[in-house]
């Protein structure tokens, strides 16, 4: 196994009677750019926390670079950090914080400089060196924040949802410009985010958190296209499942199965069905005319309700919209629907 | 202009209300001119009777004010050796008490502010303003009994037990401004520092102290004046030892020479002027 830029095992920690993290196992390869997925409260900020080194552990050990760094302080280890709320320090120029890293570790004033200035340059910041943290906006704010830690050149750099505070907009270029510098500095990124499209476009890798636990690691398409649990398949996407009779009915099989809403396709007439291809019948409940795609939600008649997403190719919203109440059936190749795990907690050994 | 009374109509009154909402300049004076006024009259025109009593004379038969102007008091005080030592001793006291006071709050209020659960940190707090519910003198004799030969310390009198005890009187004073200016600072600074590889002292001297220096300030600004101005604690616990106050006090009283004692009073006044004169310099003001 190559060494790893970042190894968790067993990972747990407790806030009194709360447990925040209950037994996690990861592992980042380097170079990597992997999110940390998971709704708010499920313990993501404070795995970041412990690979850091702002929290201990209770127990289970952390690796970085397969050197145990468990009990190590924030100062001894190899990692930087990008915090939610930026924390730049405000009595400083933009230039002074990017440098306090180097300054630190006795960098030589020229190269410092130097150092420094390209990493501003690298975000697109060039020009912005004399001002402070409080003349800047939202977006320049994170570019600091992140010249600030990659100026250090981590082995790992964390990113507590380094987007969170910014518009949709903004968002989005910041999206495409961050996955441009990992690209570019070649450092292993882990970042955590509550946004499942973020997480989906961005990383290489996901980790999806429940409960202080992991539920799956996985590629965007693993993860999106095969959850392998139910959790997962809600958290990530819009959740189709197919479960009980009407697993039995439709599929032949005992069993919960996911689909995804753009797999289905809604038939309205007598269409044939391929050879491997499923089909329910079912009542349509709602139509939501949504722009490029409509969702049509249907009942099925074996039980249950599946949600289908159709590109919106020829038809208008008038069309759609009058298909509330109709009869149809929703017709997909036996290759979408995957098994998942009963809703059960699953338990990793800790 | 006025505000409306009760009995004005609906409309007038809106008119008003709105006029008021557009121009805050107006609002704020309005809100302000009582305690503005208390300032002018209560504070300004004392200190104003002050300066002026200061620069006239007693009658050396009768002990009557004699309402002349002369500079006569500035001149001894600025010539007579025994007043420039005691106004440098009280320098030297206040000085001593705020760096004391800042060494021991330091700590007390980081403890509070950043390691305390939020618990324990608000009885922190009671506990840091309890001794301020006492009255000054329980505490200075208190203070006495401990300094006292045959007491707990023993260190007997003098100025060590005026700074001391000065410094024990006035250390909430500047706890609470510390404090205040911690709970302001973001934990994710100190988190910042550590992981761009600061220990604690580099910490402190970049980030913490820094950005808590115009709490630090705003509590110097408390001990300092405050200690400039007693005289009543050096009466208990300093034994031989004469301070500003105690000039003033002693002119007032047993000398019966106001207009003297209103020059010596100008001192602390001056000095705190030069105080605020420099620390303005620093920009801590603005931040306050
Ligand atoms: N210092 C703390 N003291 C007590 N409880 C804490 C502390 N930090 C976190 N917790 C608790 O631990 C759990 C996990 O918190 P954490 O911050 O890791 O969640 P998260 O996944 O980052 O959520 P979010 O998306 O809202 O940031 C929460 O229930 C939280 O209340
Ligand atoms: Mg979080």
């Amino acid at each position: 196994m190559p060494d790893q830029a970042v190894s968790l095992r067993g990972l747990r920690k407790s806030f009194g009677p709360v447990e925040a993290v209950a037994g996690v196992d990861l592992d980042v390869a380097d170079g990597e750019f992997f999110a940390m997925l998971g709704p708010s409260g499920s313990g993501k900020t404070t795995v970041l926390r412990m690979i850091a080194g702002f929290e201990s552990p209770t127990a289970g050990t952390v690796e970085l670079g397969g050197r145990d760094v468990t009990r190590l302080a924030p100062f001894e280890r190899d990692v930087n950090t990008v915090f939610q709320d930026y924390a730049l320090f405000p009595h400083m120029s933009v230039l002074d914080n990017v440098e306090y890293g180097l300054r630190v570790k006795k960098v030589p004033r020229a190269e410092r400089r130097e150092r420094a200035l390209a990493a501003l340059r690298s975000v697109r910041l060039e020009g912005f060196e004399k001002r402070r943290p409080a003349q800047l906006s939202g977006g320049q704010r994170q570019r600091v924040a992140l010249a600030r830690a990659l100026v250090n050149r981590p082995r790992v750099l964390l990113l507590d949802e380094p987007l969170g505070a910014l518009d949709l907009k903004l968002r989005e270029e910041m999206q495409v410009e961050l996955k441009a510098i990992q690209r570019e500095v070649g450092i292993t990124f882990l970042f955590v985010t509550h946004d499942q499209e973020e997480a989906l476009t961005m990383s290489d890798r996901i980790a999806v958190f429940n409960q202080g636990r992991i539920e799956q690691v996985g590629t965007p398409a693993e993860v999106y296209e095969r959850p392998a649990t139910a959790f997962v398949a809600s958290f990530v996407g819009t959740s189709n499942l197919i479960s009980g009779e009407a697993a039995r009915t439709v599929l032949g099989r005992e069993g919960t199965f996911s689909v995804r809403p753009e797999k289905l396709r809604v038939v309205l007439g007598q269409e044939e069905t391929g050879p491997d291809e499923h089909e329910a019948a079912g009542t349509v409940r709602e139509v939501v005319y949504a722009g490029p795609a409509t969702r049509f939600v249907v009942d099925l008649d074996a039980g249950g309700r599946l949600i289908a997403l159709q590109q919106n190719l020829q038809a208008s919203s008038m069309d759609v919209t009058g298909l509330r109440g109709a009869r149809v059936r929703l017709v997909w190749h036996r290759r979408h629907e995957f098994p998942i795990d009963a809703p059960a907690e699953p338990v990793i050994a800790g | 202009m006025t505000t409306t009374t009760t009995a004005a109509p609906a409309g007038v009154r809106r008119r008003a209300a709105s006029f008021l909402h557009r121009h805050s300049g107006v609002r704020l004076s309005l809100l302000l001119s009582a305690p503005l006024a208390w300032l002018g009259l209560a504070y300004l025109g004392a200190l104003a009777a002050l300066f002026v009593t200061a620069f006239w004379s007693t009658d050396v038969f009768t002990g009557d004010v004699v309402r002349v102007f002369t500079w006569a008091n500035f001149t001894d005080l600025v010539t007579g050796e025994v007043y420039r030592t005691v106004a440098l001793r009280s320098l030297g006291v206040a000085a001593a008490v705020t760096l004391i006071d800042l060494v021991v709050a330091f700590p007390m209020a980081f403890a509070m502010a950043k390691l305390a659960s939020p618990r324990a940190q608000r009885w922190l707090v009671i506990a840091v303003l309890t001794p301020l519910w006492a009255s000054y003198l329980v505490k200075a004799y208190a203070w006495r009994v401990m300094l006292s030969s045959d007491g707990v310390l023993g260190w007997g009198y003098g100025l060590t037990a005026t700074v001391v005890t000065l410094s024990y009187l006035w250390l909430p004073y500047m706890i609470l401004p510390i404090y205040a200016g911690l709970e302001r600072l973001p934990n994710s600074l100190l988190d910042a520092a550590g992981d761009l590889g600061a220990r604690g002292w580099r910490t402190f001297r970049t980030v913490v102290w820094p950005l808590t220096f115009p709490a630090a300030v705003a509590g110097s600004i408390f001990t300092f004046s405050l200690s400039l101005g007693d005289y009543i604690t050096v009466k208990i616990v300093g034994g031989k030892t004469q301070l500003i106050g105690n000039v003033v006090y002693d002119n007032i009283g047993a000398a019966n020479n106001l207009p003297f004692a209103a020059a010596v009073a100008t001192v602390p006044v001056v000095i705190m002027l030069v105080y605020l004169a420099a620390v303005r310099r620093t920009g801590a003001l603005e931040s306050l």
